[in-house]
């Protein structure tokens, strides 16, 4: 069991609301999953020809006023950064790949949690009211946000192994299921250059979308790949730059709901998660179909 | 009439509470408020009190009733009115899946949609919904009726046993072993009966019925190869 819930708004107004709205939906799912938590928030986007990188590190302390020192150094480029507790956001405008290669020399133990101009992926182990006052939740600003609470059934209890889960630039995935085939689909993706850092069977999802949209298929053409791929159960949301997609497996054993008013859209678990939004009461509540793809985006000005 | 208030009281003082008085039933009337989509309300009850839950509710709704008649003025989520014995359950909005699971009496009725396996395995419950109603709806079902004034999803009354469906609108798929069955005289006469129990103005005669076709019953040797 795990809780999913995710928010996104439609009336930019809310905007420097969206932590605090957010933050009672997550901890409502916390019968759902005390093992661990995350959140993956867009928002605070840095310019073309900029990324930006969330960092977390499966060391206890990192150094990162050393580290980023390091990297400017080593990368000679721009590079802005800030710390939010364990975490840590970069901003540069070097190459992802060129980062990646300098941070893996530096600090090995410092794990990319997400690349893009607008996500933040920040997750850890504990309690959702821990992680969430962890990187101060409430106070955060931005687009949309989805998160996610664990309880785990397939493999280690992690920061590593808990959601949202990276699939590329400003992309990511949370799930609540359970694939039964993701020892063999990880063995392929390893074979098409997907590297994996978890036994965990969302990094496999995570991982088979990244492919799918390396392959060139969109998100839709991936999704609608994962639902022959994937075996099991699942329930998925994805957060893309732009807004966030829900799709459930053919089977639809894992619930979700959602409710759409002027000023948002909501997606969770269970009702309970989104009793605490405004306007609730006289929202569009329903439950999505089995197979069938589920995406708001703001159109993007040319 | 009693009012719990949700915001304030938690569902075990709810449940409590109604189970408490059961014995001297001073209290018949009650009324929930701020439901918030909170599991487990109105469960277990063996009395004829009427609840009114004024809000959405959450899993196992009135789960096992016995004689008591809960109203939900809102949505409901897995497992409605499940295993429930007698008495009546009414949702103003829609049911999340396996509405029914398992009921062995009792009226249920939800005026909205059901969503996936509504009835599975129904036992002798009687349930009739006002809109379209999910797959795999009445899996396994052995006795009771089920009545859809919408569509059905895929797979309908797969493995059926006893149980008799009243669909009018289309049907997606059906399952193994259910067919389509003649509307005798006396279908249409239960098909009003519960249609008018449920509140619901429509016309039997639009209805289709769907039974089984009683061909798995048994192990046929001619099946070992399916197994």
């Amino acid at each position: 069991m795990c809780g999913i819930v995710g928010l996104y708004l439609k009336n930019p107004a809310l905007e420097s609301q969206l932590g605090a709205l957010f933050e009672p939906m997550l901890l409502a799912m916390t019968d759902r999953g005390p093992d661990s938590a995350g959140f993956a928030i867009y928002g605070d986007e840095v310019k073309d020809g900029w990324i930006k990188l969330t960092l977390q590190s499966t060391a206890a302390e990192v150094d990162y006023q050393a580290l980023m020192g390091a990297l400017e150094g080593c990368l000679g480029c721009s590079l802005d950064w800030f710390q939010n507790a364990s975490a840590a956001v970069l901003k540069t405008n070097a190459e992802e790949a060129a980062v990646r290669a300098v941070l893996a020399e530096l600090a090995p133990e410092v794990r990319v949690m997400s690349v893009g101009q607008s996500i933040e992926i920040l997750k850890g182990m504990g309690l959702p009211k821990d992680i969430s006052e962890r990187f101060s939740l409430a106070t955060m600003q931005g687009s949309h946000i989805i998160g996610h609470t664990r309880m785990a059934t397939e493999s280690a209890v992690t920061m590593e192994g808990s959601h949202p889960f990276s699939t590329g630039q400003d992309l990511c995935l949370v799930h609540n299921g359970s694939l039964s085939n993701h020892f063999r689909l990880r063995q392929e993706l390893r074979r098409h250059g997907i590297a994996f850092e978890t036994d965990n069977d969302t990094e496999v999802a995570a991982g088979y979308l990244t492919w799918r949209l390396r392959e060139g298929d969109s998100l839709k053409e991936a999704l609608d790949h994962s639902l022959g791929d994937l075996d099991g159960f699942f329930t998925f949301a994805i957060g893309t730059r732009d807004g966030f997609a829900v799709i459930r497996d053919p089977i639809a054993c894992k619930p979700a709901i959602l409710a759409e008013t002027d000023d948002y859209v909501a997606m969770a678990s269970e009702y309970q998660a989104l009793s605490s939004l405004p306007g609730i009461d006289k929202a569009r509540v329903w439950e999505p179909e089995p197979a069938t793809l589920y995406i708001w985006e703001r159109p993007r000005a040319a | 009439m009693k009012t719990i208030d949700l915001a304030s009281a938690s569902v075990r003082d709810l449940n409590q509470a109604l189970h408490d008085q059961a014995k001297t039933l001073e209290e018949r009337e009650w009324r929930v408020t701020n439901s918030g989509g909170k599991h487990n309300l109105a469960v277990g009850l063996s009395e004829a009190l009427s609840i009114d839950i004024e809000g959405h509710a959450g899993y196992y709704c009135a789960g096992m009733n016995q004689k008591a008649c809960v109203t939900v003025h809102g949505n409901v989520g897995v497992g409605v009115a499940e295993n429930m014995m007698s008495g009546q359950v009414r949702v103003r909005g829609s049911a999340s899946q396996a509405a029914g699971a398992t009921a062995h009496g009792g009226l249920l009725v939800i005026e909205g949609d059901a969503g996936a396996r509504c009835g599975i395995s129904m036992k002798g419950v009687d349930i009739v919904v006002g809109g379209n109603i999910g797959h795999m709806s009445c899996f396994m079902g052995q006795a009771g009726r089920l009545v859809v004034c919408g569509d059905a999803g895929d797979a309908l009354g797969d493995s059926l046993y006893e149980t008799r469906i009243y669909v009018k609108g289309t049907v997606k798929s059906l399952g193994s072993d259910c067919i389509e069955k003649e509307m005798r005289a006396e279908h249409l006469e239960e098909l009003a009966e519960l249609l008018n129990r449920a509140g619901f103005d429509q016309d039997p005669s639009a209805f289709k019925r769907y039974g089984s076709a009683r061909q798995l019953y048994n192990f046929k040797v001619d099946n070992a190869s399916a197994y």
